[in-house]
């Protein structure tokens, strides 16, 4: 159960995230979720979108480099503990976390936090044998 | 294989007698006969009698290439005209052709020049050598023919072009060494697994790759693929052609210079002062033996540098190195002097880099320094980790580093940012000239 994520490079230039969220927002792409890294001279931003091929092609079509690869959108209870609980097992079964950033609320009474692993497929089995509950990309879609 | 044993492997201080000997004829001869070099050597005030020994060569006045151009087409023929029996001409991009003319000896010169350059290669007169080197003007073709049919071998006049052909003729006439650009080498492989026909699966077995720049790794590269010893040729139309130098199969650890026929210095570029042995710098080429079209101290403007140790393969002729780049895009960064073709060939090996980039040198207080853009692809971005782009960024300034010297800051772009420019990019930006 995995979501995939697109990633842009950007250069340390004004407007240019402006560039992209315009582009979105003009094909009536949702993001779902995203984060932003930086160094001195370039960023990266990271993006779970609602239609993930269209905002794919889009940005691409308008000069970006864009990745793609799959992560693992992991919900949990939005209250004291939540993502704590999510960590014990992934400890427990020796999965690193890359990287991870929250989803914008969207569902009452629970967050989502998107996880980039250092072996995915591990920390997917880990999860679904505590039945910790997995967004799928059709979930994305549909809200 | 040394196809003239006695010539090649001749001791230092004999070959040297030889070289001093032909020296002073050489200087005797373009006194006499061209006006060029008559002014050129009263205005440096020498005389042909005022060369003693080898050294004495730093006296002699360069000759550039320029002043091929200004006495175009023929002016600096050193016989009349009805000795010539070819002429040959660079293309001149950037300027009038350089026109070289062959007397009858010139030509066997070069024949036996090239025989030496395949034979030091590997091939023997039982090869079927492929030439796809350009037959016509440029040199190469007609170079390396006439050098397979002095060696004996078969030779396959197919100049460049016409692909698909030429894959099916090497593997119908069961081709076993192959003459061409190494980026063609690598095309004809790429077609020929279009068309089912692996070269690793062909008796194909030596390739003699010149004419363009090229590194160990893109030779590395092709040996791999197509099952064969490659080896790097060197030459210019102004000089000869192909087989002015040559790497050995035994060491392939840079290319003897033909140095019966060759006398080559290594200059400053910009004091024009004769550098040590060993030392990097600017080639310098006096043609020792040649009727039509001698020169004196040409200026190639190809950077490397000469190594006199011994080489295992038994020929005591002098090697170059791989030719680092060219005079022309030569920088002086805080006094340390860098190519920009070095910088390329770095990026060129580092996997996931697109091959545009630009330098930019500017002046910070009194300080030079040195930024590499160079523009990313979408693999490395795949996985939306930064730190694989740092330590691409990290990799290659620790690189640029150990083979050049000087600190580089590198700068990872968006693709298609640097600007691209009809013909030659521009590839180096220098601001001091502007601050």
């Amino acid at each position: 159960m995995k979501v995939e994520q697109i990633s842009v490079f950007l250069e340390n230039r004004t407007g240019r995230l402006a560039e992209i969220t315009h582009a979105l927002s003009e094909a009536n792409i949702n993001i779902k979720a995203l984060s932003l890294a930086d160094t001195s001279d370039f960023g990266i931003l990271r993006l779970i979108l609602s239609d993930c091929e269209k905002g794919y092609k889009v940005l691409r079509d308008k000069g970006f480099t864009v990745g793609r690869n799959m992560v693992v959108a992991v919900q949990m209870p939005d209250a004291p503990g939540g993502l704590d609980s999510i960590l014990q097992v992934l400890r427990e079964s020796e999965v690193n976390v890359e990287y991870m950033y929250v989803f914008v609320p969207w569902r009452k009474g629970s967050a989502t936090v998107v996880c980039r692993f250092d072996d995915t497929d591990k920390a997917v089995a880990a999860l679904r044998a505590k039945n910790i509950p997995l967004v799928s990309q059709e979930e994305l879609s549909k809200e | 294989m040394i196809f003239n044993m006695e010539r090649e492997t001749l001791p230092r201080e004999e070959l040297e007698a030889l070289q001093l000997n032909r020296l002073q004829n050489l200087c005797e001869r373009v006194y006499a006969n061209v006006p060029f070099y008559r002014q050129r050597f009263d205005e440096a005030g020498i005389t042909p009698g005022d060369i003693h020994t080898l050294e004495d060569i730093k006296h002699l006045p360069f000759t550039e290439k320029q002043d091929l151009r200004d006495n175009y087409p023929f002016g600096l023929f050193a016989v009349p005209k009805e000795n010539i029996v070819r002429i040959h001409a660079s293309s001149g991009t950037t300027g009038k052709a350089t026109v070289v003319g062959y007397t009858a000896r010139d030509l066997d010169s070069w024949a036996t020049l090239m025989a030496r350059s395949l034979s030091a290669a590997g091939i023997t007169r039982s090869d079927l050598i492929h030439n796809a080197y350009g037959y016509g003007l440029f040199t190469g073709g007609l170079g390396a023919h006439y050098g397979a049919e002095k060696l004996g071998a078969t030779v396959i006049p197919m100049s460049g072009g016409a692909t698909k052909r030429q894959v099916h003729l090497m593997h119908d006439f069961g081709a076993t060494a192959i003459t061409c650009t190494p980026s063609y080498a690598l095309h004809l492989y790429e077609v020929g697994l279009d068309e089912g026909i692996d070269m690793r699966n062909e008796p194909l077995r030596i390739g003699v790759f010149g004419a363009e720049p090229w590194t160990d790794a893109m030779r590395e590269d092709i040996e791999e693929k197509m099952g064969i010893s490659a080896v790097n040729v060197y030459g210019l139309s102004e000089v000869m052609g192909p087989g002015v130098s040559i790497e050995c199969a035994e060491a392939k650890c840079g290319m003897h210079i033909f140095e019966d026929h060759f006398l080559p210095e290594i200059i400053d570029p910009v004091t024009g002062e004769v550098l040590k042995p060993g030392e990097t710098g600017e080639l310098v080429l006096t043609t020792l033996t040649k009727e039509g079209v001698p020169l004196i101290r040409y200026r190639t403007r190809d950077i490397t540098a000469l190594d006199y140790t011994p080489c295992r393969c038994g020929r005591t002729h002098v090697r170059m190195r791989r030719v680092m780049g060219r005079s022309d895009d030569m920088l002086i960064i805080l006094g340390v002097n860098v190519f920009s073709s070095q910088i390329e060939s770095i990026l060129v090996e580092t996997d996931g880099l697109s091959p545009h980039y630009q330098i930019v040198i500017s002046r910070d207080g009194t300080l030079d320094s040195l930024e590499v853009r160079v523009e990313i692809s979408e693999t490395l971005i795949a996985d939306g980790a930064v730190r694989n782009l740092q330590q691409l960024e990290s990799r290659i300034q620790k690189t640029i580093k150990e083979y050049l010297g000087v600190s580089a800051n590198v700068r990872l772009v968006e693709p298609r940012s640097i600007q691209r420019s009809e013909g030659k990019a521009k590839r180096v930006l220098d601001l001091r000239t502007q601050q």
